[in-house]
């Protein structure tokens, strides 16, 4: 007898490896990483009063090989990791590290100015800054006495 | 160069060894590491690190890489956390006869390059045989 999912199979294994994840987490006291995300780069993404920020490891990219594009909230990472050839009469001992194409669509957590971002990339971690427009940012209350 | 999509990795941690003094994780950086005539090249994803904050050691055959990373400002909330920030650390035992005054070190976009050229063998001796 065929099994049928009713959802992607693909996403419901995801669901089950992260439940996993989280009981293990809860037995060890240790902190939740997510062990498999499935789309380079990965990104963590905090925010202040002001900002939000996006942050990607991308060692070995060079800022020219990058292209980020915004569109309402929702933002394009798309790039490409370059090994230089090695030379000749090369032996080559390891190699861990890999070269390749990427592309990330990320949904941004709440709506940000488009023309206030801001991307830079230093020692191979890029930061990209979004700036929160006005009705988005926190407002303090005034409690008045009586 | 085919037209590979790259995977994300999750990052292995470094085994401890004693206990650190600076609080934080640590982790193994990816490296390659190849042999040419004239040197032993080792190249080494650390994203965060500066060079300024690299720490190299080669003693006896022991060759040590530590990477310090910035963590970001902690006035910041986190919201989504996919990769994990800590310092690199990794230990190589190096076979070949390394040169050490020649070795050579740069760090570019997150990404350390280190050539140990190998020490020049010492030259054959040639023992005459006297004949009588």
């Amino acid at each position: 007898m065929a099994i049928f999912f009713d959802r992607d199979p693909f996403l419901e294994l995801e669901r089950l490896q992260r439940q996993m994840d989280r009981l293990f987490q809860d037995l060890t006291g240790r902190e939740f990483y997510p062990r498999r995300v499935g789309v380079y780069p990965l990104v963590n993404i905090s925010e202040d009063h002001d900002h939000i920020y996006v942050r990607a490891e991308l060692p070995g990219v060079n800022p020219e090989d990058l292209e980020i594009t915004m569109k309402d909230q929702q933002l394009v990472l798309r790039g490409e990791r370059k090994i230089p050839p090695e030379e000749k009469n090369v032996n080559y001992h390891r190699r861990e590290r890999e070269s390749g194409f990427f592309r990330r669509v990320l949904r941004l957590p709440s709506p940000v100015d488009p023309n206030k971002v801001e991307a830079r990339c230093k020692d191979g971690v890029l930061t990209i800054t979004l700036t929160k427009p006005e009705e988005v940012k926190p407002r303090k209350i005034t409690v008045k006495g009586e | 160069m085919a037209e590979k999509e790259l995977t994300p990795k999750a990052k292995e941690e470094a085994p401890a060894k004693g206990e650190r003094v600076r609080p934080g994780r640590v982790f193994l950086p990816a490296v390659d590491i190849f042999e040419t005539p004239q040197a032993l090249v080792l190249v080494a994803d650390m994203p965060g690190v500066s060079g300024d904050k690299v720490t190299l050691d080669l003693k006896e055959n022991l060759l040590t890489i530590h990477g310090e990373v910035t963590p970001p400002s902690e006035k910041e909330t986190m919201l989504v956390q996919e990769y994990a920030v800590g310092d690199y650390y990794r230990e190589f035992q190096v076979g070949e006869l390394i040169d050490k005054n020649k070795i050579e070190a740069t760090v570019k976009n997150g990404v350390l390059t280190l050539t140990l050229p190998k020490a020049e063998k010492a030259k054959p001796r040639r023992i005459e045989v006297k004949t009588e």
